[in-house]
């Protein structure tokens, strides 16, 4: 049954399917695990993104496909959202028509994104979707009329999705690990702790609309397993291996190149609705940033391309960075000297400085990413125990 | 007449107006396109303003060649893909800055000349400082991923944010103003005397930026044509391997090309600071659109098509700018996209990709 | 026999992840013109580019004058005096021939007194001097691709096919190249299918199978021995061109 569900693609490691459950359930228990506005709006922020990153390791890790344009797509879906629920109202009819108009303008530019690819060689292709993007990103920038400028837009989303709705009256109880394990340390009395831990959560709307948000992500993801170990993943793979020898072999390596880019394209529009809805504010700096693809990239590479699971742990790892690796350098520099050089390197403005350095470090030591480092391991691991087993000797296959 | 233009070998004299156009069209897709591009511009405007436009577009290109033409040798020749181009352009855009800010004293001087006691360090010290910059990243960060396209890209974005984040570390968060050198502020005032066009004021600076440009862009035509050293280079475009082979260590270079490029980054960036007086350390993300544009419009490896590619993307810049200012950027990435149909290696393109 | 200039023993390289040669041992005489025959695939091409430090060496040794120089950078290889045609010519199409040859002359301007000799061997350089070396012919190709070789005195050439696909005259002109660098003490090693042109000039003769050298000796005994011929390269002397 596992199987079907992860069409056969287990994480092969039993750290990683330790991480995975860890973080399946954060998510799943999320609203009543962490208290407060900000631990609530990153696993939002999370869901969002495992779909933004999954998609794009789908053309980046699975058929070697650069392309700098995915946050466009993304941003198609956010603002097509807030500009339909702008122009007719907070239904969700007019959500779905955004949706409707997004996910076709994202697969008409998606298909002259593979045209271009027809044209020129794939070093081009990075560079022209850059341009393409930014192309993009100066028009809705500019149109301020329509599309509400560098102010942005808000999102009027149904209100059964907002925080005035309350299903129902009562009050769940959540209870807080991480102030449960603190409360431990500091009071040592496990009765005060817990009692201290507990907090209500009172569901509303956005509780509704997280949820949403978790589901999609979970199918979505399950979904691009189906992909990557279908007959059509398999031929992405084979591109990406030696696309020559693919044509040799007699497939159509243009339409398949071209239908991974539509399906990622898509999906990014899809998570820049579900954004849309959650953040309920676009604007171009949220949604179509450099900054953000550059995010993107760093999520996919971090957590290991190819593998599809690296999205989920690299997501996880990168956003929880980002939130409190700022919080963790302001420590370190509290007490020293300000306008000192330390302050400068070691400030929380800066924690883009170690992350970027952090990354181009993983790029060459660690290229496989997290997963593909847990793997590896995984492997060797396993490798080691066969060695070791008086048992029949095993078949080493040639790579 | 240069190798250059060569490539496609003699040919009969095409008869008649229409197959000599066509042929025109063919050979020198180029001034083709310069030349319809300034009539199309000229049609939608007056004169004067087209006068205006074409002199900031150019001199928008002579800057915007500076930059690229670092990197499209580095493609061309290596076979280096380098996305942190940018970030050498905004630490060349510092560099200069600092040096104008600790010269003020020259810089706001009325003598051009004591002016230049200025400007020739600001501009110096941006290319010492970019090409040490460039020398250190490619030993360091570019040489181990040789040959490895996706790599490079990862590796290029990521040192692109390093040096970008350095930049904050060094100037702070805040953007700078620069100070434009009191000589080449204001602007000559055409003779009132000629016809359509009297009274038009051309900036003064825009006018130097060109002249540089074509100065530096003879110097490296230059060079390419009649050198040793552009003869390799020309050669080790064609073929790494065979350099190699008749005994040259063209590792050596690449670097030496890197380098250059780098420089001259810097340096256009420096060019682009006082151009526009004001400095972010993000200006270079910005200007590598441009970049981008302009290498892949002129043929990667392609001095003369970079050239002609910064003149295109300054003109429709300026051009567009002025008739629909919301459409400069749609209007130059279109112009890419629609030489791609056309001319899918670039207008003269130097290497097969 | 004279002694030997360059010896390969036991070499084995690889292209990508294919073993291409299993343990090559070939001595080449210094002074003489080698010639490397064989049938398509059997590694001769690879051979060469393998001396020239083209090739990952995974087993063996390459000396040159007795000189380990296996896995050396190729640029370290050709200035130790080694010059090589590859099978593609390798000229620089888009640079004039005057260009292709100054490249050639690595140790500084061209020297006028060689050059008028590679003139006299090869007339159409003198002709298409400032063209395009893109718009010559395939023969005059090959003609400039030997004469970068010989620009300057260089102690070994390596020369990979260099009659493939020209016109029996254009061949006469090559012989007549090779005779006078033979004459000049240049030792050669020479890749070649042609085994009229191969028994012509050479001396020395190694015949290699399947990423292995299967027979050396003097070309005479190759040539005067028709069974062997069949027995090694599949055919008879009247066979082949």
């Amino acid at each position: 049954m596992l199987n079907r569900i992860l069409s056969g693609d287990y994480p092969r490691s039993r750290a990683l399917s330790a991480l995975l459950v860890l973080i399946g359930v954060c998510l799943a228990l999320g609203p009543f695990l962490f208290p407060g506005v900000r631990a609530f709006s990153m696993l939002g922020m999370i869901c969002v993104f495992i779909i933004v990153v999954a998609s794009y390791d789908l053309m980046l890790g699975y058929t070697h496909i650069v392309s700098f344009a995915h946050t466009m797509f993304f941003g198609i879906g956010a603002y097509g959202v807030a500009m339909s629920t702008d122009a007719f109202g907070s239904s969700f009819w007019a959500v779905f028509i955004g949706i409707g108009g997004a996910v076709v303008m994202s697969i008409l530019l998606s298909l002259l994104l593979g045209l271009l690819s027809l044209r020129v060689k794939a070093i081009f292709f990075a560079l022209v979707t850059l341009a393409v993007a930014f192309a993009f990103l100066s028009l809705v920038t500019q149109l301020y009329n329509i599309t509400g400028g560098e102010d942005g837009l808000a999102v009027r989303s149904p209100r059964e999705l907002g925080p005035a709705f309350r299903p129902f009256d009562s009050k769940v109880p959540g209870f807080s690990v991480i102030d449960f394990i603190v409360g431990l340390f500091a009071q040592g009395n496990i009765g005060q702790a817990f009692n201290d831990a507990l907090f209500e959560v009172r569901i509303n709307g956005r509780h509704l609309m997280y949820y949403i948000a978790f589901v999609i992500s979970l199918l979505v993801f399950l979904f691009l397993l189906r992909v990557v170990n279908s007959p059509f993943g398999r031929v992405l793979q084979a591109i990406r291996e030696n696309e020559f020898r693919a044509q040799a072999l007699g497939y159509r390596t243009v339409f398949y190149r071209t239908v991974a880019v539509i399906v990622s394209a898509v999906l990014a529009t899809l998570a820049g609705v579900l954004f849309a809805l959650i953040n309920r504010y676009v604007n171009p700096e949220n949604t179509l940033n450099f900054e953000l693809m550059v995010f993107i990239l760093l999520m996919c590479v971090i957590g290991g391309m190819g593998t599809l699971y690296g999205a989920i742990v690299g997501t996880t790892v990168f956003l929880l960075a980002q939130n409190y690796l700022q919080d963790l350098l302001r420590l370190l520099v509290q007490n020293a000297e300000p306008g000192s050089l330390f302050a400068e390197l070691a400030g929380p403005d800066r924690w883009l400085l170690w992350f970027g350095l952090l990354f181009v470090l993983s790029v060459y030591f660690f290229p496989s990413g997290i997963v593909g480092q847990l793997r590896l391991w995984a492997e060797r691991r396993r490798e080691r125990k066969a060695d070791k087993t008086p048992s029949a000797p095993t078949l080493k296959q040639e790579q | 007449m240069s190798a250059h233009d060569e490539i496609v070998g003699q040919q009969t004299r095409p008869q008649g107006a229409l197959a000599r156009f066509a042929a025109f069209r063919q050979d020198k897709p180029h001034i083709f396109l310069l030349l319809l591009m300034m009539a199309v511009a000229l049609l939608m405007m007056d004169p004067r303003t087209w006068v205006l436009l074409t002199i900031s577009g150019l001199a928008m290109g002579a800057m915007v060649f500076l930059m690229a033409s670092g990197m499209t040798l580095t493609f061309g020749l290596m076979n280096v893909l380098n996305l942190a181009h940018g970030a050498f352009i905004s630490l060349g855009a510092f560099a200069g800055a600092s040096v104008l800010v600790w010269l003020s004293g020259q810089a706001n001087a009325p003598s051009l000349l004591i002016n230049l006691a200025a400007i020739l360090p600001a501009l110096g010290f941006a290319m010492v400082v970019a090409g040490l910059l460039g020398l250190v990243f490619e030993r360091l960060v570019i040489k181990p991923v040789y040959g490895d396209h996706l790599k490079q890209i990862l590796v290029t974005v990521g040192g692109s944010i390093i040096i970008m984040e350095l930049i904050h570390v060094v100037w702070g968060p805040n953007e700078i103003p620069v100070p434009r050198p009191e000589a080449l502020n204001g602007a000559f005032i055409l003779p009132k005397s000629l016809p359509v066009i009297g009274g038009v004021a051309l900036e003064k600076y825009r006018l130097i930026a060109v002249v540089l440009g074509l100065a530096i862009y003879g110097l490296m035509t230059w060079i390419i044509e009649r050198t040793r050293v552009g003869i390799l280079i020309r050669a080790g475009v064609e073929s790494r391997e065979m350099v190699e082979v008749q005994g040259y260590r063209i590792r050596l270079l690449f670097l030496g090309v890197f380098v250059a490029g780098s420089a001259l980054a810097g340096m256009g960036g420096a060019m682009w600071a006082m151009y526009r007086e004001i400095i972010t350390a993000h200006m270079g993300d910005e200007l590598m659109i441009s970049v981008i544009v302009v290498i892949i419009l002129g043929g990667l490896g392609s001095i003369k098509g970079c050239f002609y590619g910064a003149v295109l993307v300054g003109l429709i810049n300026l051009y567009v700018g002025y008739l629909e200012p919301r459409l400069a950027a749609v209007a130059t990435v279109g112009l890419m996209v629609g030489v791609l149909m056309w001319r899918p290696q670039g207008l003269i393109p130097v290497i097969k990709v | 026999m004279a002694e030997s200039i360059l010896s390969l023993s036991g070499v084995r390289a690889d292209i990508d992840q294919y073993h291409i040669l299993h343990g090559v041992d070939l001595e080449v005489p210094a002074g003489e013109l080698t010639v490397l025959l064989g049938r398509n695939g059997a590694g001769k091409s690879t051979t060469l580019r393998t001396i020239m430090g083209l090739t990952t060496v995974t087993q063996g040794k390459v000396r040159f004058h007795g000189e380990d120089i296996t896995g050396q950078p190729t640029p370290r290889i050709a200035r130790k005096g080694i010059a090589f045609v590859p099978e593609n010519m390798g000229i620089f199409s888009l640079l004039t021939v005057r260009e292709n040859m100054v490249l050639a002359a690595v140790s500084g301007p061209v020297d006028p007194a060689r050059l008028d000799w590679v003139f006299d061997l090869f007339p159409p350089l003198k002709k298409f001097w400032d063209r395009p070396a893109g718009n010559l012919s395939g023969g005059q190709k090959q003609m400039l691709a030997i004469a970068r070789a010989i620009i300057e005195p260089r102690e070994l050439l390596l020369v990979d096919e260099p009659t493939k696909g020209l016109a029996p005259a254009i061949i006469n002109d090559l012989a007549g190249a090779f005779e006078q660098l033979k004459q000049q003490q240049v030792t050669v090693l020479l890749v070649e299918q042609n085994f009229n042109f191969s028994r012509r000039l050479g001396q020395s003769a190694a015949v290699m199978n399947d990423g292995g050298v299967v027979w050396s000796g003097p070309m005479n005994d190759l040539a005067d021995n028709d069974d062997l011929q069949h027995e090694l390269l599949g055919l008879g002397l009247g066979e082949h061109q």
